[in-house]
Formats: C-alpha cells, sequence, structure tokens
C-alpha cells in the first residue's frame, strides 16, 4: 500500500523511481501468471496429470535435477513446473470472474443507492455491513459443506468477499457527485435517472473502481489458494496453486520441492498484484493519496 | 455513548440472525436436510422422529423458527462423523484450543509490529524504514499456510528446534502463531507508520520541540498516545483475520481447534458440527468486535461524548 503522510512527495517507491512503468511487477505478473493462464498448454514441458512413475520425485535442476524436469516432480512423477503452468488458467479464472463479480453487483448497488438515497440506500448500506461484518471464510466453509465446492462456490464466495468494499466507495463518490453541477443540467436537459447513472455518473468512478479492482487481484487469489488448500477450492484433479501446495505439506522434510514451488507462484504473483495496485492507485486516484 | 453502544450491539445480533438464516437455508440446498443432518444408514423410524422434532413436515419459515430455538438452546443436532457428540458441544470443547492460538497471535502481531512501525516513522527514509516496508510487501503477499509448511521445514525438519505439529507445550505453539501472526504484522505496522508520521507531522509536536521537550518525550507521549487510535480501529479486521487464519493454520499443523474442527467436519460431510462451528465462529468474531467497539470508546473521547 502507498506511503499515507500528506506531506510526503508522491510516493516514489524502490522500483518507480527508475522508470514511470512499474516493470518489475509487470514482467513477473506476465512471467508467473499470465502467459502461463493462456499458453500453459503450449509452453509445459509435460503432461500435468499423466503419473510417470518412471520419474518419481526427481529433484530439481541445481539440487540433483536435471533440466528435464526443472522443478522436480511429484509423488506420482508429475512434473512440477507443468502443473503450476496449468494451475495458472484457474487460479486467473477464478480471481477474475470472482472480481468481476463483486465489481459488478457492488459497483451497480453503490451507484443506485447513492443515487436513489432513501430506504434502498439504507438496505443496501445494512448489507454491506453485513457483509463485511462475515468473514469470507464462513461463507466457504458453509457453502463446501453444503453444496460441495466446485468453481461456482468459489467465484460465489470471492464474489461475496469483495463486493461491499466496490459498493461502499462507490456510493460516497456518488454522494458527492450527485449534487454537482453537470448531474443538474442533465436533469435539467430531461435525461432520464438510467441515462445520468450510467453515462454521467459511472465514468467519473471508473477509476475508482479500476484501483480497487487491481487492489483487490492479491486477495482473490490469497482466498482461492487458501480454498483450494483446505481442500473446498477447485475439486481435484485440477492443479490450482494452493493444491499443489497441500499435495507435498507431508513430504517437506524429504521432498521440499513439491510445496514450495507452487506458493514461491503464489507469492510472486500477489506481490506483483499488490505493487501494480499501488502504483495504479498512485496515478489514477489523487485523492487516496492524501488519506 | 449508550446510544452507540445499544446500535453497535442491535446490528451484530442482527449479523447473527443473518448468518442463522444462511447457514439454515444452506442446509436445505443440499437437498432434503434429512439427509445431510442423519447418517446414511438411518432407519425410518430416527427419519420420522428427527422430521417431528425439528418440524420438517411444516412450512420453511416455522422449520427456520424450530432451528432458530434449538440454536438459542445450543442444540445443533448430533455429530454424523464422531458418533454420539453433541455437535455443539463438540465444537465448544476445541474453543479453548483456538482462542489460545488466536490470543498469542495477536500478542506476536502486536510486540513486533508497533516498535517496528513507530521506528520506520520516526527513522523515515532509513534502512529500518526500507526493512519495514520490504517486510510489510512480503507479509501481505505470502500465503499464510505455505509459510507455515516453510517454518515447519526451517525450524522443526532442519533444526530441530520446534515440533511439527499438534498440541503439548507452550513450544508447539509458537509455529502455528507466527504463522497466524505474519500478516497482520505486516498490515499492522504499516498502520502505525502512516499514522505515526501523520501525527509527528502535527502542530502540537512542533509546539512540543520548540517548546524543547526531548525527542524521546515527543514520541513516547505526545505522539505515540495518538497515533495508537488508528491501529485500534484495526483490531476488528484483525479478529476477522485471525479466525480466517486459523482455519488454515490449525489444518497445518493438526492443532485440534475449531478450525481444525470444521474441515473435519466438512471432509466427513458432518452438516450439525459445521452449522454449530459456524455459528460458534461468527459469535466469536461479532464479540471481538463489540470489545474493539468499546476499547474505541475508551480511547477517543470524541465517540464517549457523542
Amino acid at each position: 500500500m502507498a506511503e499515507t503522510s500528506p506531506n510526503a512527495p508522491i510516493a516514489p517507491t524502490f522500483w518507480s523511481k527508475a522508470s514511470d512503468l512499474p516493470l518489475i511487477p509487470i514482467g513477473l505478473l506476465l512471467i508467473v501468471f499470465i502467459i502461463p493462464a493462456f499458453f500453459a498448454q503450449w509452453i509445459a514441458p509435460h503432461d500435468p496429470y499423466v503419473p510417470n512413475l518412471g520419474a518419481r520425485l526427481q529433484p530439481p535442476v541445481f539440487f540433483g535435477g536435471t533440466w528435464e524436469y526443472a522443478l522436480g516432480t511429484d509423488r506420482l512423477g508429475r512434473d512440477i513446473l507443468s502443473r503450476i503452468l496449468h494451475g495458472a488458467w484457474y487460479v486467473l479464472a477464478v480471481s477474475m470472474i470472482g472480481i468481476a463479480v463483486g465489481v459488478v453487483v457492488g459497483t451497480t448497488l453503490g451507484l443506485v443507492a447513492g443515487y436513489a438515497r432513501g430506504w434502498f440506500d439504507g438496505l443496501v448500506m445494512r448489507l454491506v455491513d453485513i457483509s463485511l461484518a462475515l468473514p469470507a471464510m464462513l461463507l466457504a466453509l458453509a457453502l463446501a459443506a453444503a453444496i460441495g465446492a466446485s468453481f461456482l462456490s468459489v467465484v460465489v464466495v470471492v464474489g461475496f468477499a469483495l463486493w461491499a468494499y466496490f459498493a461502499r466507495q462507490v456510493r460516497a463518490e456518488v454522494l458527492l457527485l450527485r449534487n454537482s453541477d453537470f448531474v443538474a443540467r442533465s436533469q435539467v436537459a430531461g435525461a432520464s435517472h438510467v441515462r445520468i447513472l450510467f453515462r454521467h455518473i459511472l465514468p467519473n468512478v471508473t477509476n475508482t473502481v479500476v484501483v480497487l479492482a487491481t487492489l483487490q487481484v492479491g486477495i482473490a487469489i490469497m482466498l482461492d489458494a487458501s480454498l483450494s488448500f483446505l481442500g473446498i477450492g477447485i475439486p481435484r484433479p485440477t492443479p490450482t496453486w494452493g493444491l499443489l501446495v497441500s499435495d507435498g505439506r507431508d513430504f517437506i522434510a524429504t521432498d521440499w520441492w513439491i510445496s514450495f514451488f507452487p506458493g514461491l507462484a503464489i507469492l510472486l504473483t500477489v506481490m506483483s498484484a499488490n505493487m501494480l495496485g499501488d502504483w495504479l492507485r498512485e496515478r489514477l486516484d489523487p485523492r487516496q493519496r492524501q488519506i | 455513548m449508550l446510544l452507540y453502544l445499544t446500535r453497535r450491539i442491535a446490528s451484530s445480533l442482527f449479523a447473527l440472525l443473518v448468518i442463522s438464516v444462511i447457514v439454515f437455508l444452506l442446509s436445505h440446498l443440499s437437498g432434503s436436510p434429512v439427509d445431510a443432518l442423519l447418517p446414511d444408514d438411518a432407519t425410518q423410524e430416527q427419519v420420522d422422529s428427527f422430521i417431528r422434532e425439528w418440524g420438517l413436515d411444516k412450512p420453511l419459515w416455522q422449520q427456520y423458527l424450530t432451528f432458530l430455538g434449538n440454536a438459542l438452546q445450543g442444540d445443533f443436532g448430533t455429530s454424523l462423523k464422531w458418533p454420539g457428540e453433541d455437535a455443539m458441544g463438540f465444537v465448544l470443547d476445541r474453543m479453548p484450543a483456538t482462542l489460545k492460538l488466536g490470543g498469542l497471535a495477536i500478542l506476536i502481531s502486536v510486540v513486533i509490529a508497533l516498535p517496528l512501525g513507530i521506528a520506520a516513522a520516526v527513522y523515515k527514509g532509513s534502512p529500518i524504514d526500507s526493512l519495514a516496508q520490504v517486510f510489510a510487501l512480503l507479509g501481505q503477499s505470502m500465503p499464510n499456510f505455505w509459510l507455515g509448511i516453510i517454518l515447519i521445514w526451517v525450524f522443526s525438519v532442519w533444526l530441530g528446534w520446534l515440533p511439527t505439529s499438534g498440541t503439548g507445550t507452550f513450544a508447539h505453539s509458537i509455529l502455528p502463531a507466527i504463522a497466524i501472526a505474519w500478516f497482520q504484522v505486516s498490515a499492522l505496522a504499516r498502520l502505525t507508520r502512516s499514522s505515526m508520521l501523520e501525527v509527528l507531522d502535527a502542530e502540537y509536536i512542533k509546539l512540543a520541540r520548540v517548546k524543547g521537550v526531548s525527542e524521546t518525550q515527543v514520541i513516547w507521549k505526545h505522539a505515540l498516545r495518538n497515533a495508537a487510535v488508528v491501529p485500534l480501529t484495526y483490531f476488528g479486521i484483525l479478529a476477522a483475520s485471525i479466525l480466517t487464519g486459523s482455519v488454515v493454520i490449525e489444518t497445518v499443523f493438526s492443532w485440534p481447534g475449531m478450525g481444525w474442527v470444521a474441515i473435519e467436519a466438512i471432509r466427513g460431510r458432518d452438516f450439525p458440527v459445521v452449522q454449530a462451528v459456524i455459528i460458534a465462529y461468527a459469535v466469536i468474531y461479532m464479540l471481538s468486535n463489540l470489545v474493539v467497539d468499546l476499547l474505541y470508546v475508551v480511547v477517543d473521547p470524541r465517540i464517549r461524548h457523542g
């Protein structure tokens, strides 16, 4: 997160001094997350699912292994690197769709609540309070027990965990915007409420939503990883990163690479997403800088 | 102040009510609650008496009232996975283990994060500050379950200093508590730093310095007292994330608390215990938030007199 002293220069952090674009996080994000997510089937050296008992528990290269299995293999002889690469797609899909659900639900409710005021506003704000007061993990546990874990249940949990932040922030901005001149003039000109909301007010809150969404990427990925680690995320055999870490947890003493590298992938991805989010916030949202 | 507290308590109770509705509805989502709440080999007589006891032949809202009434008396039915155990009783037996771990995690986060945040603010731009920022970035980005596994690898397997899992001695609780606290340390340190920086910039601090008050006095007496309000607001979030952390970390370390029970119950499709555990977590969470609100009233006179 950004520096928040009012008198601080607009925080050039250690990576944005060198260049305006945060190249390190963008590069890391591309290499570890986005390129694997879209191109895993072409760049992965081995099949992520098919066991190869002849190649069981190969150590990583530089630790007694070979480039054939650069990050080692698991107990069934499956290539860790290939499994991480193939897992990226599911991590990306769950976090992006989950965030999209949160953005659409939260922004719409926030827009209408802030513009309409009255009982609807009260209702939405109550729901926001409750949602913020309910740890997403509890909903994840309940859903997993009731309908079983699936792609859909994880998306629901991520969307549920995030929508309230968007609703609260957007509503606060709309409350300020609805009294501004351009809204009053649109009303005088006879624009419908729907048109005012989506053509005139929505573009003014887009920056906020984009910044907030970027900052939530890390949270979404972390939530997804925790759920799949616990076995209440996307079910096996899908190699989501949390599941890969959990695969190796009983063998950390001897075959550390099974857990280590998938966890490193989560760490690098979440870290770059957070750095990118901070950078975007400083660029797009000058008000938050000063808080 | 009384009004403020009454409103907070009312909204907590309302949130609990909503949770109970969600939990109730979810037991119906999976098909018939008879399937969810009774073992597969239940006899027809057991099914009939279960339907009568929980009013399953009545309309949905009446079923909910029955559920709520039973829940208020702590009756969530009998565990399926651990036969003969009362679901809520079983969960409550595990509660002290979870609270112990959570308490230690909070202690660790405060003891590390506050000095780190203060030092980073006072020596802004120094190596200590950079270290604190790198630490904060890592803390926010590292999955806690992975950290737990790495801690076991380093401190139990390599160095052999601490046990890998289980309970018993104080040594057993050190690694899991650190794994839970890690994320809080970074968040709390960052918050302390920024609120301390803001206070150090205030007029009354400048005045104190002009008056010739020693720098130690300025920092510890004048600045810290005011800067402490902001991190305190964070403790509500802290409770939620320690709760979430405990579910994950108890599983990593086989720590037999509520989180471990929750995951085992889900694996065993033990819905009565899952319901009980969720409600128990929610109550702990609401209570800790109320305590934070109370502390807040004590610290911040604007609320006390507002």
